[in-house]
């Protein structure tokens, strides 16, 4: 029953926008029209003295991680008439249906020197019984938030029947500076904003780095020798090497293949970018695009047969799709103003993009067959989408206007609701959202 | 020129380059009044004065051409710019260059880079077809990474969409 109710919720947040297509589309953005599912978490069980202060932790971090969602609301432990202090206690449904919590997590944790266990059960209140069986997760005392990341993601996953997405991680550009002196620095973050650790220092600019599949490798850009040039990093040596690309020197836009063995790129020569396919560990390359004008930021399909890419081959910048393989390329973006950045979304129905028209910037989705484009944000500079894992929601960069203009991460749902920032101390830009976690 | 006038003059662009290019992309700076005296007061065979100092291209000749929104295309006034860079570089043929392109920040990061390249490209195959040698010059794109103008309005844009040309040193060889 809650499952049916929360998939009613997320079908009115897909059909919202797509039925609001006739007016406005400025008015979906801020349109909150959902009414989120209440839950309740009481703090889960320390089982031990040494559990006291990460049981409490992961519950925030739980309540955080749905909250976050906008699916979801928070019943605060003030109005509970329950304590439910002990995990394996009988739940007294009628208390929680008193405050009219259709979910209820309960958790306990155990902690031994680094080690960390936690529990978690997940109850539909309404019907008065557990959803999926109880599940434990291991880890150490300093990883406490990929714990509390996994019991939310499980959660999630039950009630949405969807993928997860909060245990996984985003590579980003740090910026600090000003505008004209702009130091940019390669990071790694929670999906959250927590644990930013830099993979570069400041000094080479660098931009749009991209996740291998598996989460384990970064490509980027980087400008350290004056001219573009594409990078692969190991995300846990931090050890990067230049990558052997076509002849020329001028490569940018790298993203990786699916199976993580080859890199799809743009390469400029005599002035004029194309599309080309590289073998990461032989160097050779093979061309894709071969149009006089300027075709970046491919994109390939979930099952790695199509690519979507930009190219203002039309006069201005425009999506097209071709095969993976290169070859003839069919135009998908109609509307007013100029379209770059195409992402294909994790599930392979959408692409998101950024749009610029009449002077503003927003954040889009459409259909891959270039249909049902709504726009999801609208700015001064909105730019670079990113998938989150279950293809839900979109992280991108804004930068604000003018002489101290400066560049954030924000999310928003697929659906245009639920902005908002990603906290960061730094400026930030260019996110690429990788996998789960394992 | 012997070997050794021409580390001396190496000497001077190496020197040279710290004051006149503290911002490396900024600072083209008013050539025009300087040149205005430069036949009267030509006393020093260095700087600005000097038609033979890259500091003479940078200020005087310009180093910089700019280009209207989204194009790659010369004005009238860029090619005038250019053929003055074109008659320096064959006057000064141990000199070479990196033709940097510059995108405004209205626009997507990756799609600037290309831009740039069409710029830069489009300067080069101008002072190409003026006779420079094509293996004298290289170009790059910076996108829209190094404004030189922090406003958000068409005052900066437009000075922040350009083609920059940087005198580097010849080879010795």
């Amino acid at each position: 029953m809650l499952k049916r109710i929360l998939m009613a919720v997320l079908a009115i947040c897909l059909a919202g926008p797509v039925l609001a297509q006739s007016g406005p589309l400025r008015l979906t953005i801020t349109d909150g029209v959902i009414e989120p599912l209440p839950f309740a978490v009481p703090s889960f069980q320390a089982e031990n003295a040494e559990a006291a202060q990460v049981a409490a932790d992961i519950t925030r971090l739980v309540a955080a991680d749905l909250s976050g969602t906008g699916l979801f609301r928070e019943i605060p432990a003030s109005a509970f008439i329950s304590a439910h202090a002990s995990f394996t206690q009988t739940v007294a449904f009628p208390d929680w249906r008193a405050i009219n919590a259709q979910a209820l997590i309960t958790g306990a944790v155990t902690v031994a020197g680094n080690q960390l266990v936690v529990k978690f059960r997940l109850y539909d209140v309404f019907s008065g019984t557990e959803m999926g069986s109880g599940l434990q997760f291991a880890g150490t005392v300093d990883g406490w938030r990929r714990m509390g990341h996994k019991v939310a993601d499980a959660a999630y996953s039950r009630i949405t029947g969807e993928g997860g997405y909060f245990d996984s991680r985003v590579v980003f550009v740090s910026e600090s500076g000003p505008k004209n002196e702009r130091q940019k620095r390669l990071a790694i973050m929670d999906y959250d904003g927590a644990n930013v650790q830099f993979l570069t220092d400041s000094s080479a600019l660098v931009l749009a780095p991209r996740f291998s599949p598996t989460g384990d490798r970064v490509l980027y850009t980087s400008l350290g020798s004056g001219f573009p040039r594409i990078n692969i990093l190991d995300v846990a040596s931090v050890g990067t090497r230049q990558l052997t690309t076509a002849e020329g020197e001028m490569a940018f836009s790298p993203r990786f293949s699916q199976d993580g063995t080859q890199v799809i790129y743009s390469l400029a020569n005599g002035g004029n970018t194309d599309i080309y396919r590289g073998d990461i560990a032989s160097g050779s390359s093979t061309r894709l695009t071969s149009a006089p004008s300027i075709e970046t930021a491919p994109s390939l399909s979930p099952d790695g047969s199509q690519i979507v890419f930009e190219s203002d081959r039309s006069g201005t910048q425009q999506l097209y799709i071709m095969s993976a393989n290169g070859g003839d390329a069919r135009r998908i973006s109609f509307g007013d103003g100029r379209y770059g950045t195409p992402v294909w979304s994790p599930r392979g129905d959408l692409i998101a993009f950024t749009k610029q028209n009449a002077g503003r910037f927003h954040i889009g989705v459409m259909r891959t067959d270039g249909s049902e484009e709504r726009l999801l944000t609208a700015s001064f500079l909105d730019e670079g989408p990113s998938w989150s894992p279950n293809g839900r929601v979109i992280m991108f960069m804004r930068e604000t206007q003018g002489a101290g203009g400066t560049s954030s991460l924000y999310s928003v749902d697929v659906s245009g609701r639920n902005l908002k920032p990603v906290p960061l101390n730094n400026g930030a830009s260019d996110p690429s959202w990788g996998p789960l976690q394992p | 020129m012997t070997f050794f006038t021409k580390a001396a003059v190496i000497g001077l662009i190496i020197a040279t380059a710290g004051c006149t290019n503290p911002d490396r992309f900024g600072a083209g700076g008013d050539g025009a009044a300087a040149n205005a005296n430069a036949n009267a007061t030509f006393t020093t065979p260095t700087g600005a004065n000097d038609p033979h100092s890259p500091l003479f291209f940078n200020q005087t000749i310009g180093d910089r051409v700019l280009f209207a929104v989204d194009t790659a295309s010369l004005t009238g006034q860029g090619k005038t710019i250019l053929d003055g860079q074109a008659k320096w570089l064959l006057d000064n043929a141990d000199y070479r260059v990196i033709i940097e392109g510059h995108a405004d920040e209205q626009g997507t990061r990756e799609y600037n880079i290309g831009l740039g390249f069409r710029r830069a490209t489009a300067v080069r195959e101008y002072l190409v077809s003026k006779g420079v040698p094509a293996d004298r010059m290289r170009v790059t794109s910076y996108g829209k990474e190094r404004p030189i103008q922090v406003c958000s309005n068409e005052s900066c844009y437009a000075q922040n969409r350009r083609a920059v040309t940087v005198i580097s040193i010849a080879s010795l060889s």
